[in-house]
């Protein structure tokens, strides 16, 4: 019972009243096995006569591969292959993804370096041996001559093309997009205060802390591969890998199993993955490789890394006049595949404008190719930056204007009279909670009175500042508008199969696949609201190709959206057509019968029958239901939904920070966020997702930073060098969950998953700059940047 | 070739006897020879905290510890508390709480959590913060964790800590 909502009586025949579902405290059904050791990672699984993978990676960023010897790796005893690019030819069709993005230039996804290598960490040698040790020694005894090439790290100056990354695509200029709308020139010339200047969000890693890992299977009578990968993506993985390999998509099948978190690094096609595959074909036995940290902080997909010039033009009252924005974006070595090299400088730009009436914008973007770790999808994509740079240009204005910083805020946010609204970028804003939710976070806090006390203590010396800042950004995003601009793939739909079985069972299978965010459960609160059966009766499948035609998988605040739209519109119509049946079985009017809790009862009446009775009658008594009911009228319903644009999203965060005189080191006082993501389905797993990305945002605020050095060589290739956010760092926060309007997408959900990493560091930095009387212009913040700013 | 080396070691009540090479560390031999998967291994250096298991009643980074540093050793590991089904009293304030979203680094920081209690770690916020601060958890943002933290010692009190760790020596479901 402990999956029914509290307050859920135990006799449901006495209710007349449905139970709410959506919007209950449901424990998670993924617990019990996570919670025991009983849950299944990539890394757990073990498959007969498997083998296992390492790969020699390049300690160089940019050079020449002029030799590799692995006689002495083939020579180590247990090592079973030792594959080089060229051992691939023709078995695999590097994938590309293309963009219909203006001025784009795409890159290839090889499996191994060709010729030459382009960043450290790129893998060279793949060695299969008997076990992960042996693999590791001998990656470790082949030799491979390099020629350096010259190492153009900094995208400011690859822009410049005296270097080139990728020849063939003649620049490094990979993407360059402006946007714009109105009379920027005249609104600077207009204005009483212009802000701004350059601005720096410096290189992250998702980090989760299960690494990337992917186990292979080749049947060779079937001609099927099986790939079980730590991934968001599966479907996106099983269609790609189908064209790389010449497959048909049903004899490849992609699982995602229980994956150890995710947050946007795990839903790109990696190498790692299409060696893994090419090792098993070749070999005809399975092979299993997972990342250590080290090659994880080399060699996933890494985040944000933007050089940005922005200005911000404001009335004397403050009114803002007009925004300008220059976004130079270090994409690393590769075009990622699917998203693109575009979906994070674009982004920025995108969301820059932010929840503000913006009557001129003009911003360009650049994606540069530099020798570095691809450039990845991190939670929030675009929108920490964005947000961290137009919140420290509204705090300045609010400065050089007079204002309080949330007076300011107020007075430009989009009022609720006018949404929909659509931003200088080209987004639109449905109505949504911007004032109600700065409303709700400086009620929470005290703002006037927090003031006041603030003044008291920095009187007594101390250096203490609030920062309050304000975003909003789109989820659930349907097939209108690209996830990454002109990417190759449709992330606007997601499926699901709802399916009463013979022996009464429900499963509710999806194409979307879970990171760990709890969707086994939300899924099921949906279903189980729609279908009128309990939490425990649905089987949630997902994660699994073989499931569904299509799917993609969790990303982009969208499963909630989207695969809870298909579970809606899907269970709505499972139930219809078991009302229907029921009503013929009972002989009543379908009008006078409901479902509730899994039995289907005449109300006011004793007549009822478990859905288990309706669906023994439907399946086996053969005679009691004339037979086009069986023929018309299944058990069963795949749909899809696709919500056609997005739905905004937003939030007001609050930070109080204290800055240590001595050690320069920041604390967090006081933590408030306040959001709106429509209808909830379940409050626990919507506060830890705000939870969690606030604390990923504080470690993007005061502590994550990749460092590369001028040789593009990494410097934080440990988690003693690129730390993370430990309980001790991250504050107890108070998360509020405000409600304006629910969207007419069908559910009344909004996106959720990514919000608290995009307001938390401009909440800090605002924070950090109140407290010293400065300005900040790069996240993290670290004690020894304040100590060399303030000049002490 | 090095030569393996026998090791006895009982793990969640239950002596099992292997040959190991010297070099194979705890956590690969918990999950490899004894398919004891529940011990996740997140950063192979010691930082991350996810492979802590309790060695002789110590948490330990089994990444950090050779197998044959366990020799004649107890070991409970996250498959010696509660079951699916019957979930120990901390794995239940956990559930509770809603302290795991993607539980890769939950059982490192269950095991964590039974040594502070067992060590009379005082049961405030601060000092649970401070004894967990060598298990990163990417998911929750620490808070929920904390509070089942505080949770399950609040229900166990002084002799509660005793009952949970009865329970790692009974449990053999290994």
């Amino acid at each position: 019972m402990d999956n029914l909502p509290e307050d859920l009586p135990a006799d449901l025949n006495l209710m007349e009243m449905r139970p709410k579902i959506i919007g209950a405290r449901v424990q998670r059904v993924e617990d019990p096995r996570l919670l025991t050791g009983t849950g299944q990672y990539t890394a757990d699984i073990k498959l007969p006569n498997m083998a296992h993978l390492a790969f020699r990676r390049s300690e160089m960023a940019h050079a020449t591969i002029d030799n590799i010897d692995v006689s002495a790796a083939l020579a180590v005893p247990g090592v079973i292959a030792v594959y080089t690019a060229e051992d691939f030819y023709g078995q695999i069709t590097p994938p590309r993804a293309e963009s219909k993005t203006e001025g784009f230039h795409s890159t290839p996804i090889l499996p191994l370096a060709d010729g030459k290598v382009r960043h450290v960490g790129e893998v060279v040698v793949a060695v299969v041996a008997e076990s992960r040790y042996i693999a590791e020694d001998a990656a470790e005894h082949i030799e491979i001559d390099f020629t350096p090439l010259p190492v153009i790290a900094d995208p400011r100056e690859a822009v410049k093309n005296e270097v080139l990354l990728h020849d063939d695509a003649g620049t490094n200029v990979l993407v360059d997009r402006t946007f714009g709308r109105g009379e920027v020139d005249d609104a600077f010339s207009q204005a009483a205060h212009i802000v701004g200047g350059d601005f720096r969000t410096t290189r992250k890693t998702a980090s989760p802390i299960e690494a990337r890992a992917a186990v292979c299977e080749w049947d060779r009578g079937r001609r099927t591969l099986t790939l079980w990968s730590a991934t968001q993506v599966p479907g996106v993985i099983r269609d790609t890998i189908g064209d790389v390999f010449g497959l048909s998509g049903s004899h490849v099948r992609v699982i995602a199993p229980d994956v150890g978190g995710g947050f946007g690094c795990k839903t790109c096609l990696y190498p790692e993955e299409m060696v893994a595959c090419a090792a098993a074909i070749k070999l005809g036995q399975p092979v299993k490789w997972v990342s250590d940290r080290m090659e994880d902080l080399v060699g996933t997909n890494q985040a944000f890394d933007e050089y940005v010039h922005a200005e911000l033009a404001v009335d004397a009252e403050g009114h803002i006049l007009g925004l300008r924005a220059d976004v130079v974006g270090d994409s690393g070595a590769y075009s990622i595949y699917p998203w693109t090299a575009a979906l994070e400088p674009v982004q920025v730009i995108s969301f820059l404008p932010g929840p503000y009436r913006m009557p001129a914008y003009a911003a360009r973007t650049r994606a540069v190719a530099t020798p570095k770790t691809p450039l990845g999808a991190y939670r929030g994509i675009g929108r920490p930056t964005a947000t961290f740079v137009m919140e420290r240009l509204v705090d300045l204005a609010a400065r050089a204007a007079g204002i309080d910083p949330v007076e300011m805020r107020r007075r430009n946010l989009v009022q609720p009279h006018e949404f929909p609204y659509r931003t200088g970028s080209g987004l639109v804003w449905d109505r949504v909670g911007f004032i109600e939710s700065l409303d709700a976070v400086t009620d929470s806090i005290g703002y006037d009175d927090l003031r006041a006390e603030q003044l008291k203590m920095r009187e007594a010396g101390r250096k203490v500042g609030l920062g309050v800042v304000c975003y909003a950004e789109l989820g659930g995003i349907g097939s209108r508008i690209a996830v990454a601009p002109g990417m190759p793939i449709n992330t606007g739909v997601e499926t699901a199969n709802i399916r009463i079985d013979a022996t009464g069972a429900i499963t509710a299978n999806f194409g979307t696949a879970s990171n760990g965010q709890g969707l086994e459960t939300t899924l099921a609160q949906v279903v189980a609201e729609e279908l009128g059966c309990r939490v425990e009766d649905v089987e949630i499948r997902h994660g699994d190709t073989s499931l569904m035609a299509h799917g993609s998988g969790s990303y982009a605040s969208r499963s909630a959206v989207l695969a809870g739209g298909a579970a809606t519109v899907s269970a709505r119509e499972v139930r219809a057509n078991v009302l229907k049946v029921a009503a013929m079985i009972m002989e009543v009017a379908e009008s006078d019968i409901d479902m509730v809790g899994s039995r289907i009862y005449v109300p006011g009446t004793d007549r009822e029958m478990t859905l288990k009775q309706v669906a023994h009658t439907y399946y086996q008594e053969m005679g009691r239901l004339p037979k086009e009911v069986r023929e018309e009228v299944p058990l069963e319903s795949t749909r899809s939904f696709d919500p056609y644009l997005g739905t905004a999203a937003c939030a007001s965060h609050a930070a109080l920070v204290e800055v240590d005189p001595v050690t320069w080191g920041v604390k967090i006082l006081k933590y408030a966020a306040a959001e709106d993501c429509g209808r909830i389905i379940n409050p626990d797993v919507a506060d830890g997702q705000m939870r969690g990305g606030i604390a990923q945002g504080v470690g993007v605020a005061l502590l994550e930073e990749i460092i590369h050095d001028e040789d593009g060589q990494i410097l934080t290739a440990s988690l003693v060098d690129y730390v993370l956010p430990s309980a001790v760092e991250v504050p107890i926060m108070d998360v509020m969950h405000v409600e304006s309007e629910n969207p007419d997408n069908g559910t009344g959900f909004r996106g959720l998953g990514e919000g608290g990493i995009i307001g938390a560091p401009a909440a800090i930095a605002n924070a950090i700059a109140d407290a010293l009387d400065i300005d900040i212009r790069e996240i993290p913040i670290t004690p020894e940047k304040l100590f060399r700013q303030t000049g002490n | 070739m090095i030569p393996k080396v026998p090791i006895t070691v009982t793990v969640n009540g239950r002596t099992y006897e292997r040959e190991v090479p010297p070099r194979l560390h705890l956590a690969d031999f918990l999950r490899e020879d004894l398919h004891l998967t529940g011990t996740h291994v997140g950063c192979e250096h010691g930082i991350c905290g996810a492979c802590t298991i309790l060695l002789n009643g110590d948490s330990v980074r089994s990444c950090l510890t050779f197998a044959v540093q366990a020799n004649g050793a107890e070991i409970t590991t996250v498959e010696g508390l509660g079951t699916p089904d019957d979930l120990s009293p901390l794995q239940q304030a956990f559930r509770e709480h809603h302290a795991l979203q993607c539980g890769f680094c939950t059982p490192g920081m269950l095991m964590s959590t039974i040594d502070l209690m067992q060590k009379g770690t005082p049961a405030t916020e601060e000092a649970v913060r401070g004894a967990l601060s060598g298990n990163l958890c990417r998911c929750t943002g620490y808070e929920n964790i904390v509070r089942a933290v505080l949770a399950a010692m609040e229900a166990a009190g002084p002799e509660g800590k005793a009952a949970e760790g009865t329970e790692n020596e009974a449990g053999a479901n290994g």
